[in-house]
């Protein structure tokens, strides 16, 4: 008796399920061209485009970062704990660049195997405490504690 | 069940209930929003790596969220109207369009200003924040299409499918930063098992989304209330509304 309204159920409902099939599996063949950044293991497997600029993303290997005095060239290894590649950069680093941070930078890999970067940018994560909760986490030795982010690295980096 | 559903969609009937409600709705959203910001701002601790930056956060998770969260309601209330022929469920869609691009714009320019301090750029072509980017042209494709017509019927016909077909991006919006590597953070308070903040930093992003919530809800009462008398305003109940309102006592 409601054949009409059916219909419309089931037309919109198929609009609806085709423009997401549609989507989806457009998303999938650009899944390449979505990632925004390569570990340092896909680096060194040769998966970014080669003599293109393209974005590295890992964790800044605690102790690594090295300045130039008067300068603002900086030095550090960036790591997802199974390849470390070497970045090199001339620039303000953001607020959340330290130890351990995750960062992406943007630039080319350079003949040296080094990775020269144009643009340095700090990834936050999801978790969110106040200092002496961090603190107390870090001192037990949690596995997800962060990075403490302590006295002595701030000054250095900045 | 269906006199209830039908009574609810009939535009006079909605006309005299919505009144009662708006001042609640308004009162209440006001109340949570002034205690969940004056918690975020003063009571709530800094963050250990980003100290008081991340008080953002409390304006914008809200505005982000109703900005993916009004458009699926946008969607449902376009595809009632389209199935069931009902003009309230036409009427609802079309307001919640620029309430909702206002929040999706707040998102996004709150985002910009916190991450060009934390991440190093206002703005990056990352997963997360095109598809939100993309989410906010819906919006405006959506107002510029019905603007577009002078027939109302026509308009909220075309208009649906626009916002229907525009759903899809809401998931690509939730999951960008699940299913690709993305600058954004991943989801904090939606995670199985324990939220990544501390209770302390929590309660006043729950209390702001629950008021931000409620003041969306009174925002779209008072702007169906407006649609649906534009709508109707030949019919008979609206002419004696506004014949008597002139005399004082709306109700």
């Amino acid at each position: 008796m409601t054949t009409q309204r059916q219909r419309r159920l089931y037309l919109v409902l198929l609009v609806v399920t085709c423009v997401a099939v549609a989507v989806g599996l457009s998303l999938r063949a650009f899944q390449d061209n979505l990632l925004f950044f390569y570990s340092p293991t896909q680096l060194r497997a040769g998966e970014p485009p080669e003599g293109k600029k393209f974005r590295l993303g890992g964790l800044v290997t605690v102790g690594s970062v090295r300045r130039e005095p008067g300068s603002l060239e900086v030095q550090f290894d960036v790591t997802d704990n199974r390849e470390t590649v070497t970045v090199s950069y001339s620039g303000v680093l953001p607020d959340l660049f330290r130890d351990g941070q995750g960062v992406i930078a943007l630039g080319t890999l350079a003949d040296d195997g080094r990775f020269r970067a144009e643009e340095v940018l700090a990834k936050h994560d999801e978790n969110y405490m106040p200092p002496e909760v961090a603190e107390s986490l870090a001192a037990q030795g949690h596995p997800t504690a962060p990075k403490p982010a302590t006295a002595g690295a701030g000054p250095a980096l900045n | 069940m269906w006199t209830w559903f039908y009574q609810l969609a009939s535009p006079p009937h909605f006309y005299r209930m919505s009144h009662a409600l708006v001042p609640w709705l308004l009162g209440l959203s006001l109340v949570l929003i002034a205690v969940g910001t004056y918690g975020g701002l003063v009571l709530a601790p800094p963050d250990y790596q980003q100290g008081d930056a991340f008080r953002i956060i409390y304006v914008h998770v809200p505005s982000a969220y109703l900005g993916s969260m009004i458009y699926v309601t946008m969607a449902v209330a376009a595809g009632i109207g389209i199935i069931w022929r009902i003009k309230l469920a036409h009427a609802v869609a079309a307001s919640c369009a620029v309430i909702g691009a206002s929040f999706t714009f707040a998102a996004l320019v709150t985002g910009a200003v916190w991450g060009k301090p934390m991440w190093g750029t206002y703005w990056e072509w990352d997963p997360r924040l095109t598809s939100f980017l993309v989410l906010f042209f819906l919006y405006l494709g959506y107002m510029a299409l019905r603007s577009a017509y002078d027939d109302l019927a026509k308009a909220d016909q075309a208009s649906a499918i626009l916002a229907l077909v525009g759903v899809v991006n809401v998931p690509i919006v939730k999951y960008s930063v699940e299913w690709w590597s993305s600058i954004h953070q991943g989801p904090t308070i939606s995670k199985i098992g324990m939220p990544s903040i501390t209770g302390d930093m929590l309660w006043p992003l729950l209390v702001n989304i629950a008021g931000f919530t409620l003041f969306f809800l009174a925002m779209l009462c008072i702007r169906v209330r407006a649609e649906v008398l534009e709508r109707e305003f030949n019919a008979r109940w609206a002419r004696e509304l506004l014949r008597g309102g002139a005399a004082g006592g709306v109700n």
